[in-house]
């Protein structure tokens, strides 16, 4: 029964954890436009990279 | 209503995000083309497309402040790429829907938390048959800790809903649902204080679980649906060319007109705004406005409409509008009137819950009494007794039946260009026995055919297309239409030709004045044929009679199947129109309609209504215009098209966006099958209660048989939803 007072926390913990990820990815728009991102996996890497880039660029300028 | 805005909502000074509409989306590279493009401008800090809204949020840079030439440079970037983009403007009840969405979300995922952990410790509290008292005891507060602050945060949309219904002095599903947690969750701290084994608080949270997902799944539906009319409506040109003083152009925004503003509208534009003419003669085409199908010649002096189409000629225009005298102000007030006579409809679910909830409370009253009486078990365990029928008499199945039928419904509809736009438009709709139809844009198109084509000789066709060929105006491309529905070839003449705005064209053929246009432009003595029934166009070769070509509106396809198809099934059909009586006569006798009313005005339109309604009729009103939007309003129940008024797709309960009238009969369809499986689900929920009430009165009841009987008939009940997914719908073209 000792076992308990470690497994019970590590389920709840690892339940709070599923329940934070999905409260973030929420407030982080990933919800938004489900059909867009099926898409977005798609689109080619060095393009993606150019436009992070971009957006470096912008930030700090 | 863009004239109604005042210039001050329109911020100058540029926000930070702006939203465009994008028509055309259709391609994941279209995201990757538009995204690039705009990232490169400097004026644009960030761009992101959402091509399940088909919006595009721009975040400005903020090194440019003119957010209309910022919003024009966007539209132009998406110009050059083949897009067509539109200022999006935000409609705030929608933020805030959406905000109530995503808390709807957030209370799910608590709710889903708590009941997967809780259930993991239920469980093995089932399961563990040899687990000791003091193992059970832990396993149920930890239950507690996780159970009473998720259902405090996840119940909150019921335990609002129920306590705005009781301060109301009324019943909702919410008002027994919420008891039901609340009771249940009591209960359990109560068991778990005496050491007790049954405790509910797995069946409380995933009570709130399954319902928390209708209720979202319900919302998103029907936000969905609201965003696609909204985004229907910014199609709209929302830009109008202002002439300045010193006689230049420019292009602005409706909500930065003002009154004696001079407004350009080229042939073909539609006119933005309320106005007189101060230049310019044309024709005007007032269909939308006043269900007439004739254009009227318009020149100076004469007053012209927004939401009108300017046919032939350019118009300089005085804007009159915006003193609160306008047509549309006239309509709107209409609209109001209407809108207060409609009784309010109580919905299903309400009136289930009227029956369900006393009755339910009276049943959990007699356990507690009967225990009591004739029983030595005590106040507490009768009370245990009493509050597991409450949870047993499970609001689950009975929650979940309106709803889930609905979002089964709402996108069965939905994919088939339906829009269900009111939350009881599906109820209501089941509910007619009568259909008011408009013609203009209703049964028929709105667009010009030839009518007596076969009574022309196909070389008299061929030389009027000659000249109709390079004009845009409504009637000559209809001449083209028929000329190619005869297989007459359309080859546009070679000689110079003339076009005189408001008048007709004219041109000189084999050395023979050729003129095509009106009475007066053609010559024809005003006593030879003279017609109210069809649009004309005459032609008139030099030195030969005048030829009249008559046009009329074109039908809808299936408009003579859609109101046979109600004719059969037994509904009463009328025509209200504002058209010519003759012209509303001919469609009516085509369509086998006995009742109809021409050269209605809205007011008269109404009054035909309220006349029914008095005999007791529900009337489902069928209309497009701006003339129709008061009777849409006054009646039980209403459809539009989309190419309909903004006015009118407002007040409408329904947007239908095909070209087909079947829309209705297959909106019809789903709403009367929807109401069948509601009361079908009503029934299950019923049956599932007289076989489990009995058994949690007689102290049966134990939290596993909760957890099985509360899911197993949600899924019941779901299932039973999806059948509508099954039925075949009506389609114009099998009938054929």
């Amino acid at each position: 029964m000792e076992n308990l007072v470690f497994l019970i926390p590590l389920a709840l913990f690892l339940g709070l954890l599923g329940l934070g990820a999905f409260l973030w990815s929420m407030k982080s728009g990933q919800y938004d436009d489900l059909e867009g991102a099926s898409y977005r996996a798609l689109f080619e890497e060095d393009e993606m990279d150019k436009k992070n880039n971009h957006d470096r660029e912008e930030v700090s300028s | 209503m863009p004239v109604h805005k005042s210039e001050n909502t329109f911020d100058h000074k540029s926000p930070e995000l702006e939203h465009f509409l994008v028509e055309g989306l259709h391609c994941p590279s279209c995201i990757r083309e538009i995204e690039g493009a705009l990232q490169k401008n400097p004026i644009i800090k960030n761009a992101r497309l959402n091509l399940t809204t088909q919006r595009l949020a721009v975040e400005w840079s903020g090194d440019s402040p003119d957010a209309i030439a910022n919003s024009n440079e966007v539209i132009g970037t998406l110009k050059d790429l083949g897009f067509k983009g539109y200022l999006f403007k935000d409609d705030p009840s929608a933020a805030e829907d959406d905000k109530e969405g995503r808390w709807l979300l957030i209370c799910m995922g608590i709710a889903g938390f708590a009941m997967m952990n809780i259930m993991l410790l239920s469980v093995s509290d089932w399961a563990g048959t040899d687990m000791g008292d003091n193992t059970r005891s832990f396993f149920h507060w930890i239950s507690a800790l996780i159970a009473l602050p998720a259902s405090a945060i996840a119940g909150l949309p019921f335990y609002k809903s129920a306590w705005g219904a009781l301060k109301a002095r009324s019943l909702n599903m919410d008002v027994p649902i919420s008891l039901a947690v609340i009771l249940s969750l009591l209960m359990s701290i109560m068991q778990s204080l005496n050491h007790g084994a049954d405790t509910y608080y797995d069946a409380a949270v995933m009570l709130l679980f399954f319902l928390l997902i209708g209720r979202f799944l319900d919302r998103k539906m029907r936000n969905h649906a609201r965003a696609t009319a909204h985004n229907l409506m910014s199609y709209r040109p929302s830009t109008a060319t202002v002439v300045n003083q010193d006689g230049e152009t420019e292009s602005r925004t409706i909500e930065l007109l003002n009154t004696d503003m001079v407004v350009r509208v080229a042939p073909g534009e539609r006119i933005p705004v309320d106005g007189v003419i101060i230049l310019g003669t044309s024709e005007v085409d007032s269909s939308l406005v006043t269900g007439e199908t004739i254009p009227v010649k318009s020149t100076i002096e004469d007053k012209v409409f927004a939401g009108t189409m300017n046919v032939s000629g350019a118009l300089d225009i005085k804007v009159t509008a915006l003193s609160g005298k306008t047509l549309l102000d006239e309509i709107i007030g209409l609209m109001e009137t209407a809108e207060q006579g409609r009784a309010k409809y109580v919905r299903l679910a309400d009136k289930a819950a009227q029956i369900y909830a006393p009755a339910v409370h009276l049943l959990a009253l007699i356990t507690f009494l009967g225990w009591m009486i004739f029983s030595t078990v005590g106040w507490e365990q009768s009370l245990i007794t009493a509050i597991a029928v409450l949870i047993i008499t499970c609001p689950c199945a009975l929650g979940l039946a309106v709803p889930v039928v609905q979002i089964v419904a709402s996108s069965r509809l939905f994919k088939n260009g339906i829009l269900v736009k009111a939350p009881d438009g599906l109820e209501r709709l089941a509910e007619i026995d009568t259909i008011a139809f408009d013609k203009t844009g209703t049964l028929t198109l709105g667009q010009p055919e030839i009518a007596n084509g076969d009574n022309i000789e196909p070389a008299t066709l061929a030389l009027a297309a000659s000249l109709a060929k390079t004009s845009t105006h409504p009637l000559c491309r209809a001449l083209i239409v028929a000329c190619h529905e005869r297989d007459i070839p359309t080859i546009a003449t070679t000689s110079p030709l003339h076009e005189e705005p408001g008048m007709g064209l004219k041109a000189t053929i084999d050395d023979k004045e050729v003129r095509l246009g009106n009475r007066d432009w053609c010559h024809v003595s005003m006593d030879i044929q003279k017609n109210t029934r069809y649009s004309e166009l005459w032609l008139k070769v030099e030195g030969k009679e005048a030829v009249f070509l008559a046009f009329q509106d074109r039908m809808r396809k299936d408009a003579a199947q859609v109101v046979a198809w109600f004719q059969n099934k037994g509904f009463d059909i009328l025509l209200l129109s504002g058209d010519r009586p003759d012209v509303v006569a001919d469609v009516a006798n085509k369509l086998g309609i006995a009742d109809y009313l021409g050269a209605a005005k809205p007011q008269d339109k109404i009054d035909r209504l309220e006349e029914l309604k008095a005999e007791g009729k529900k009337i489902l009103m069928v209309g497009d215009g701006l003339n129709d939007a008061p009777a849409l309003s006054a009646s039980y129940v209403s459809i539009s098209p989309s190419t309909a008024a903004d006015v009118s797709q407002n007040a409408a309960d329904f947007i239908f966006q095909s070209q087909d009238l079947e829309s209705i009969v297959r909106a019809w369809q789903v709403s009367h099958i929807s109401r069948k499986l509601v009361f079908t689900n009503f029934a299950l929920a019923a049956i599932y209660n007289v076989i489990a009430v009995p058994f949690a009165a007689a102290g049966f009841l134990t939290p596993l048989i909760a957890a099985i009987a509360m899911s197993s008939s949600s899924i019941l009940v779901t299932g039973n939803a999806l059948r509508l997914n099954l039925v075949k719908l009506f389609s114009s073209q099998d009938e054929k």
